[in-house]
């Protein structure tokens, strides 16, 4: 009887916090299976492609929240994403080794999160600013070092896995995609089991909610806090190494078009969790699908500027109405001093 | 006795000043060098000869009078990009979205400069130059408001509104105010009449006369007035400011106007002194530089001048140095961010340098919890 | 050899430096087992700081430690962990958005394979608050739970932790006189079972209670060691201050006149609808200090910050008969509220802000310090000058950083600026925490006079001495609500503290 009603008001909480993404993600779902209905086809399509715009997306927001959990705040995610491009993307010019080319560009977004902990951590920078340092140093170096006339090596293909990829509708857009895109979502649960089953992800978020508790426990914050940021930069860079090595096949001069900061966007939105960033994620690549097709057949009379920014508007929609509703880590953006 | 006394209080204020003045401009100073050492480095690396780049670099910059007055040229709209990031920073607000209301500057003041017929220098002038201004203002009070009601920072709000300012200057320029004159294919409106070009006095625009003037207003609002008072206290204590009566919200948002209403003007004036009509892609990059800018000028409205000469000058030497020394011009930008880093950076500086710590004004931007 | 063995923690010549400050010098203490040694002394005596050094928060710049008469290096709080060191700090080291258990757990894991094992350490918990008598719920998370339950979590951390020597630093601050009695029967249980406890506090009369030794600290030194037996108050007091203190506020009876601020039904709500104040109702007059008393986190900041403007609240509040409007603190400036807030560096100072702009900070819009919008920076001189004499605050000039200063003085500062203007009530909240002996008779004095001059003073402090020698008329809060108002004289230590936990006059 006593578990029951425990049980019940716990759903209620669940209901409380998550009712209105649940609602978003109802929807979407009934607009799904009707879209199916009429079109096979283009709804196949659209969700294939909402998928895969979703993986940078979720792979910054990742990097964010690894961040941002650990009391780093990265606004950095955008230089990290584009110079990692830019580098797996020389890479694979050079050695033709996608493999080498996916690694290269992990180690550069993990340099750079190295970078940006060295700046928060140890310099105690103000955090913005050591981001924004990062994106403008991404910005000039890709642009100083980029030769036009870079031929590419191929890019990653996708892998069909087996008779899961032949199930209608969910074969196709989910069992059908290219490795950094599966590699995405298996992170989604990696980084969602640690963060918060594991000895690592209590003492992540201890140190991003109240670091000198933890140090006082013997917890190293400073270690937590660049182990994180790190980790966070390789992930940031898979997203890079998306872009050039999955998507385009080739780097053009600040490709990521602000994809870094849409993640920041999609993190607030699934609320710091791995889980949540990633439907936050899917929504936001749903519109830039959606988008894309509405451009690919024209059938609306809307000038194409007016479409190219709906993702950007949607950020700032998405930020107004659940920043203040979100629980952020306590320390998020303090420098932590030991004396 | 009473003299006496306040006269020796004078020469310690003036002597503390003086001491202050190398604790707070050596970092700044300190921090190009650096930079440019680096950047020696980096092109070094990429094969270039540091010393041609460089030299040819200065020769671009203040070779003659005609490159100096390219360097004055450039300069003008990053001081006004430069002063607004230092402005806004001052309530602890970082418009990175200067770069958006200079395009919405710079799109206005062309279309007053087309299109309003009939006026006289003195009037257009300051018409397409207020009205760019305008336009900055009411773009950068979106995200003012967008902070103060619902916490949504500034940061990313800006940002994304760059993107937006893009592709709504493009469509315009593209769209209802392309140029529909014969030949043309690019997507950029009509030049803008005579009467609304600000012209250059013996190679010295009058733009950069009008910036400096508009730096002196910036610094005397910010110190001399009680406004000034509000934005500080705003940016260095927002619960203290709150606690002595002042209308936070308000500030915020006045402090984000007149913020944009500045990069506005600067786009107007590239506009009517330099690109002559609004072409999508001839702005780019200017709001950016205003960061660097406005952090190299220690977020001082005067120390924002001497960093946005700095900066012009790389701008207006880079193509020099691209043709004589061939290497590439981004090369600035690279140095530029360096920059940004050592003067961010400043225990890096101080403790290479052993400086002291200047006891300055040091505003902390809010993060995501602190937003509203 | 043998003498040295009962000793649990040498600690043997301890200086600490900080920039301009020397915290320790040359410090000595022993710790016996299962004794409690108080240390005593002053804020800003060094005792925090030694502690935390003992904790390896801080390294020393010299001096050394032995644990059970062995020679040790502590490097940081994992050492000492593992030394057997605890530490219950003065501000709570806990993580409020986690459980008691993940709380408890944290830095000290309990895992099945590389998942944490919240269902062990839960029983472990479980066993360990049931040997000790301390009652906690495991799964409730820590924001949800009271000051008092927080603590007893502190000590059961440590005590998780197999803590043989313990630190309590100033654990009595959070608690009524009641739970602080619970508490030391913990102490001595704890003793008994050979556990050696650190007692961190300024309270005289703690000490003399409960201590087994006592060291006393002035300005970072050891000034002496007693016990219990052999001194008094006055000794403790003057040791711990240098000179003879006048333990006693001098004031004379109150002359109570007109009411000035009467509120009526005040209700304070958060965002989640919760209420912090509830439905109270409150007159203070004219010539009276009416104290609030009551543990910290019972609506007290809350009250006053929706008085002065810096909260939303429901209800009537007048001020001199007028309607005073709520989130607007400028009325209650122009219409004689001053205010010194509960956190100075909060809301009472901008740091970086000279003196001179500190003590304009509410008024920098009047004449004459500024006409139209334009500053007079002349004005704003001449008043630093003058309210920097007449309020004994020690800086070199009006142009120095109010960060700079020590507490005392920038506490100076905030009565200067507040209590220079033309007033009828003023609201102080907490306006000696964390101040040396000087600057907290100073501040009395400054509010005594007010009184007499005719304010009304509405004064909330934690600490219950602080409230029964200044106030005329007594409030005790608890979860929001007024229990009961009485005379001053009314009031003992042990009525306040049964209210302070809740029970009603009626009921007690």
């Amino acid at each position: 009887m006593q578990s029951s009603i425990i049980g019940s008001s716990a759903f209620l909480r669940f209901l409380k916090r998550w009712g209105v993404n649940l609602g978003i993600g109802l929807v979407v779902l009934v607009t799904i299976i009707w879209g199916y209905i009429v079109n096979d086809k283009v709804t196949v399509a659209v969700l294939a492609s909402t998928v895969r715009q979703a993986t940078p997306l979720v792979l910054g927001a990742l990097c964010g929240l690894m961040g941002e959990r650990a009391g780093v705040i990265n606004i950095g995610i955008e230089g990290q994403m584009l110079l990692s491009a830019f580098i797996g993307f020389l890479f694979n010019v050079w050695t033709g080794n996608l493999l080498i080319a996916v690694f290269a560009a992990a180690m550069t977004g993990a340099l750079l999160g190295l970078f940006l902990a060295f700046m928060s951590v140890s310099l105690r920078m103000d955090q913005i600013i050591g981001g924004t340092v990062i994106n403008i140093l991404a910005l000039g170096l890709t642009g100083y070092f980029y030769q036009a006339g870079l031929v590419t090596q191929g890019k990653l293909q996708p892998i069909a896995l087996g008779s899961l990829a032949e199930i209608p509708l969910i074969g196709p857009v989910l069992f059908n995609n290219p490795p950094i895109t599966y590699t995405a979502i298996v992170l989604v649960l990696v980084v969602h089991y640690v963060l918060f089953h594991t000895r690592w992800g209590l003492r992540t978020r201890a140190v991003g909610e109240h670091p000198r508790a933890a140090d006082t426990l013997g917890v190293n914050v400073y270690l937590m806090r660049y182990a994180n940021v790190i980790i966070g930069g390789a992930i940031a860079g898979l997203a890079g190494a998306f872009l050039t090595l999955e998507a385009v096949g080739s780097f053009e001069r600040a490709m990521t078009n602000g994809r870094g900061f849409v993640a920041l966007a999609v993190m607030i939105f699934g609320r710091y969790t791995p889980l949540g960033a990633w439907g936050a994620a899917l929504l936001f690549g749903l519109a830039s699908a959606i988008q894309t097709q509405l451009q690919f057949f024209g059938t609306f009379n809307i000038p194409h500027q007016f479409i190219g920014m709906l993702p950007y508007l949607l950020t700032i929609i998405v930020l107004a109405g659940f920043v203040g509703r979100t629980h952020i880590p306590a320390a998020d953006g303090e420098p932590y001093e030991k004396e | 006795m009473e003299d006496k006394k306040s006269s020796h209080l004078i020469v310690r204020r003036i002597l503390a000043w003086l001491a202050g003045l190398w604790q707070s401009l050596g970092v700044p100073l300190l921090a190009v060098l650096l930079a440019l050492l680096i950047g020696a480095i980096i092109l070094q690396i990429s094969g270039a000869s540091p010393v041609d780049a460089y030299s040819a670099l200065f020769k671009g910059a203040f070779g003659s009078s005609k490159n100096l007055g390219r360097t004055l040229e450039k300069a003008t709209p990053l001081i006004f990009s430069g002063l607004a990031v230092a402005f806004a920073f001052k309530a602890g607000l970082f418009n990175i979205g200067a770069q958006g209301q200079l395009l919405f500057g710079a799109l206005a003041s062309a279309f007053i400069g087309f299109a309003v017929k009939g006026l006289p220098p003195y009037i257009h002038i300051p018409l397409a130059l207020f009205g760019g201004a305008a336009a900055g203002a009411l773009y950068a009070a979106i995200p003012g408001a967008l902070k103060t009601y619902t916490g949504a920072h500034e940061v990313i709000t800006t940002i994304m509104l760059n993107y937006i300012a893009i592709n709504i200057t493009d469509y315009f320029a593209d769209g209802p105010l392309k140029d529909t004159s014969p030949g043309n294919i690019v997507a950029r409106t009509p030049a803008i009449l005579d009467s609304a070009k600000i012209p250059s006095i013996q190679s010295i625009p009058i733009g950069f006369v009008l910036a400096i003037l508009i730096a002196v207003g910036v610094w005397w609002l910010l110190w001399r007035t009680t406004i000034g008072f509000e934005i500080r206290t705003v940016g260095l204590n927002p619960s203290a400011a709150r606690y002595a009566g002042m209308r936070v919200a308000f500030t915020v948002i006045l402090t984000m106007v007149l913020s944009g209403f500045l990069a506005g003007m600067g786009g107007a004036i590239e506009t009517q002194g330099v690109v002559g009509r609004y072409q999508p892609g001839f702005n780019t990059g200017l709001g950016f530089d205003g960061i660097t800018i406005a952090l190299l000028g220690k977020t001082h409205p005067l120390g924002v001048i001497p960093a946005a000469l700095l900066v012009g000058a790389m701008k207006a030497g880079a193509s020099q140095m691209q043709f004589s020394a061939g290497v590439a011009k981004e090369i600035t930008d690279v140095i530029q961010a360096l920059m940004l880093f050592f003067v961010a950076a400043d225990m890096i500086v101080r403790w290479i340098f052993r400086i002291r710590s200047a006891s300055e004004e040091k505003v902390i931007l809010s993060g995501w919890a602190q937003g509203k | 050899m043998a003498e040295n063995e009962t000793l649990a923690l040498e600690i043997r010549h301890v200086t600490k430096r900080f920039p301009g400050v020397l915290a320790n010098d040359d410090v000595n203490f022993d710790l016996r087992r299962g004794e409690i040694h108080a240390l005593l002394g002053e804020n800003g005596a060094g005792k925090t700081t030694l502690m935390n050094i003992v904790y390896g928060l801080y390294s020393p710049d010299e001096g050394e430690f032995l644990i059970n008469g062995k020679k040790v290096e502590i490097k940081g709080p994992h050492d000492a962990i593992n030394y057997g060191i605890g530490m219950v700090h003065q501000h709570f080291m806990l993580v409020p958005v986690f459980t008691v258990t993940e709380n408890m757990i944290l830095g000290s894991e309990v895992t099945s394979g590389p998942s944490l094992d919240l269902n062990r350490a839960r029983r472990e918990i479980i066993e360990l608050s049931e040997a000790h008598g301390l009652d906690v719920d495991p799964d409730a998370l820590v924001e949800d739970i009271p000051v008092g339950v927080q603590q007893r979590v502190e000590i059961l951390k440590a005590l998780y932790r197999k803590a043989r020597v313990l630190v309590l630093d100033e654990p009595t601050a959070v608690l009524t006189p009641q739970e602080a009695e619970d508490l030391f029967q913990v102490m001595h249980q704890l003793t008994d079972k050979g556990v050696s406890i650190i007692f961190i506090t300024h309270k005289l009369k703690e000490v003399l209670n409960v201590a087994d030794r006592i060291t006393v600290m002035r300005r970072g030194r050891v000034v002496g060691h007693t016990t219990p037996k052999e001194s008094t108050q006055s000794d403790l007091a003057s040791m711990m201050v240098g000179r003879d203190v006048i333990l006693q506020v001098e004031k004379g009876a109150a002359k109570p006149r007109n009411v000035v601020l009467e509120i009526a039904g005040l209700t304070v709500e958060d965002e989640r609808s919760i209420a912090s104040v509830k439905d109270v109702s409150l007159q203070v007059r004219s010539g009276e200090v009416l104290g609030i008393a009551g543990v910290q986190g019972n609506g007290q900041t809350e009250l006053v910050e929706a008085l002065t403007g810096l909260r939303a609240a429901r209800g009537e509040v007048q001020l001199d008969g007028q309607k005073l409007p709520f989130e607007n603190p400028r009325f209650g400036t122009e219409h004689g509220l001053a205010h010194i807030p509960e956190d100075r560096h909060k809301h009472g100072l901008v740091l970086p802000y000279s003196l001179a702009d500190n003590l304009v900070l509410c008024t920098y819009y009047q004449k004459p310090f500024a006409s139209n919008l334009q500053r007079n920076d002349r004005a704003v001189d001449r008043n630093a000058v003058e309210l920097i004499e007449r309020f004994d605050v020690r800086s070199p000039s009006q142009y120095v950083t109010a960060g700079t200063l020590s507490g005392g003085n920038q506490q100076k500062v905030i009565v200067a600026r507040e209590l220079s203007r033309p007033i009828s009530l003023l609201v102080a909240n907490q306006p000696t925490r964390g101040l040396d002996v000087g600057s907290i008779e100073y501040i009395h004095n400054e509010i005594i006079s007010m009184r007499d001059l005719g304010v009304a003073v509405l004064l909330v402090s934690a600490e219950l001495d602080e409230i029964m020698a200044l106030s005329d008329r007594i409030a005790v809060m608890y979860r929001g609500e007024i229990v009961t108002v009485v005379d001053a004289g009314q009031a003992t230590r042990e009525k306040l503290g049964l209210w302070m936990a809740g029970l009603h006059p009626g009921n007690a």
